[in-house]
């Protein structure tokens, strides 16, 4: 076994992509982001809800994918959870660092998510990283500054 | 003009005729099964570019000097090279390309254009590789005529019972491939061609897949054209070529304009050469056409019924030995087939089996293999594809094996 390999599919990631967490869909959705990776066939649906606090209360997500987009959702799910949506920009933004920069970004709490760094030797693989996190950003693009989103999605 | 090896084929000192061969890959001895997205090149082909840049370059076709002779002979020799290759009758039924796609944009736009109207109908199949399939979209969305497909069955043949249902007067074109990319599967061209031809139909095949590894022969076939690449033949990307039965390219206008394709031009109008010159604007890839014809002097110096027979026997091999991996599912079918597997595995996705088995210096191909309506027919996003050349061997198909046993465990 290759160190880069054993890098790339750390155990926590191989067990988030066999048990990925936050899997299924979310009935009181607020925004309900579908994502796609033409490339390879990989896909998210990717459901959030926001508290009325603004903050992101409930996320989940489904779809198909390899291993690294799949731990990556269901990492980024647990992440996102209860956080602001400034946190959770702050979040994207610095995974997207991590997995693209060459420079040693600062982790800024991304905790366990960091593990997913190894892809950076695996350019062809970045996207399938990202695809979540694309979701996510798009996600919190549509709810931003529309006070009444939040309305035709209630329970 | 091509030496012929004594039988049976030294499969060994052959693979010593191709150097990228010989080397490490992430620590690991290569192992080369990307084969149908393209293969590597023999010494005698590179050779052939080497002594055509070192001797005899120049452009074709219009130098009054001994170069320009020489680099017109040599292009000219390639052209009846590839019309003896695929049993033309006539070195002018060949257009040199820059490989399938081409070739059938080429037919789409020149062919197409001229002789289909809106409410004709081209029929393909569900199999056929994007270069098949989008030329064809784009043709009937700019001309208004339909599109209609063969299906495929379950075992990755096409629903031939279907055929009659299909092939109606309306259709103008029968387009379809000879071997699949992604099922392995070898379609009886010459009877799609028999049956196209009762309805007046003209005939395409996508001979990408089996030009370079099964025994080729238009005139058997009966097709109208035919087109092929020669990049998956050992010859140099970019070099492919068309062929058109003569009356048929007579009758077709250029597509591309512009210098070489020309017999006099006004500042209003041009006259335009016979073909295949008519189809070859510009200074074609002259140096490519060379290194085609070395490829074929190569592949016959071998005969391509000894490469079928033995892409054959590794396919079977691998076949066999996938059976005995834990949730194997191989697409296409059992029996006669083409050197190219598609499979999945239950535990591992495709992007992963393909990154796994590069780190042990395997190259295997993940993903929809340019055949997304066929992936979608079957229910799945992608496949993994190992597909093979007569320079692979039996102990490098253990490797595989072993490997992807390995990646099994791996993720699951």
């Amino acid at each position: 076994m290759s160190t880069e390999l054993e890098e790339l599919y750390q155990e926590v990631i191989l067990d988030h992509s066999r048990r990925p967490r936050n899997f299924g869909t979310l009935p009181n959705a607020d925004v309900l982001v579908h994502g796609d990776n033409p490339a390879c066939g990989d896909e998210i649906h990717l459901g959030v809800h926001f508290g009325a606090d603004g903050k992101l209360e409930e996320i989940k997500f489904s779809g198909q994918g390899c291993a690294i987009s799949q731990a990556s959702a269901s990492m980024m799910t647990m992440k996102l959870k209860g956080k602001t949506r400034a946190e959770a920009g702050e979040l994207a933004n610095a995974f997207k660092n991590l997995v693209t920069s060459e420079a040693t970004a600062e982790s800024k709490g991304l905790g366990d998510l960091q593990l997913l760094q190894g892809v950076r030797k695996f350019p062809q693989r970045v996207k399938c990283a990202m695809l979540a996190w694309r979701a996510a950003e798009q996600a919190l693009a549509q709810s931003a500054g529309e006070a009444t989103i939040s309305t035709e999605a209630e329970p | 003009m091509h030496q012929v090896r004594k039988n049976p084929v030294d499969w060994k000192s052959v693979r010593e005729d191709f150097p990228i061969l010989d080397q490490q890959v992430h620590g690991q001895p290569l192992i080369y099964f990307d084969n149908a997205a393209t293969t590597q090149k023999p010494r005698v082909v590179m050779e052939a570019l080497r002594h055509y840049y070192e001797h005899d370059n120049a452009n074709v076709h219009r130098g009054l000097h001994e170069l320009s002779s020489r680099a017109t002979e040599a292009y000219e020799a390639a052209r009846a090279r590839v019309a003896g290759y695929i049993g033309a009758a006539s070195a002018d039924e060949i257009v040199f390309t820059r490989g399938t796609t081409e070739s059938i944009n080429l037919v789409a736009q020149a062919w197409g254009g001229k002789f289909l109207r809106a409410g004709d109908v081209i029929l393909l199949t569900q199999m056929e590789h994007h270069s098949n399939l989008v030329p064809w979209q784009l043709l009937a969305e700019r001309i208004g005529a339909q599109l209609r497909f063969v299906p495929v069955r379950d075992d990755g043949t096409l629903a031939l019972e279907q055929l009659d249902e299909l092939l109606t007067p309306e259709v103008k074109l029968f387009a379809f491939t000879h071997v699949s990319n992604s099922l392995g599967t070898i379609n009886p061209v010459a009877e799609l061609c028999r049956k196209a031809r009762a309805v007046g139909a003209v005939t395409l095949v996508d001979a990408a897949q089996s030009a370079g590894h099964l025994p080729v022969d238009v005139r058997e076939i009966a097709c109208d054209f035919l087109a092929f690449s020669g990049h998956k033949m050992c010859a140099p990307t970019g070099s492919g070529a068309l062929y058109g039965r003569a009356e048929i390219l007579e009758a077709m206008p250029p597509w591309h304009g512009g210098g070489e394709m020309i017999v006099s031009v006004t500042l209003e109008k041009s006259a335009f050469k016979k073909p295949p010159h008519r189809f070859e604007a510009g200074t074609p890839n002259i140096a490519g056409a060379i290194g085609l014809a070395a490829a074929i002097d190569y592949i016959e110096g071998i005969s391509r019924a000894a490469i079928f027979e033995h892409d054959s026997r590794l396919t079977n091999y691998a076949l066999e030995h996938f059976a005995e991996l834990p949730g194997m599912r191989v697409l296409g079918p059992r029996g006669e087939r083409g050197a190219i597997v598609g499979f999945v595995m239950e535990s591992a996705h495709p992007h992963d089996l393909t990154t796994f088995a590069d780190q042990r210096g395997l190259a295997l191909r993940g993903g929809h293999h340019c055949n997304q309506p066929l992936m979608r027919r079957f229910g799945l996003p992608g496949t993994t594809r190992a597909s093979f050349y007569f320079y692979n061997t039996t102990e490098e198909i253990d490797r595989m094996i072993d490997i992807l046993r390995d990646a099994a465990r791996f993720f699951a």
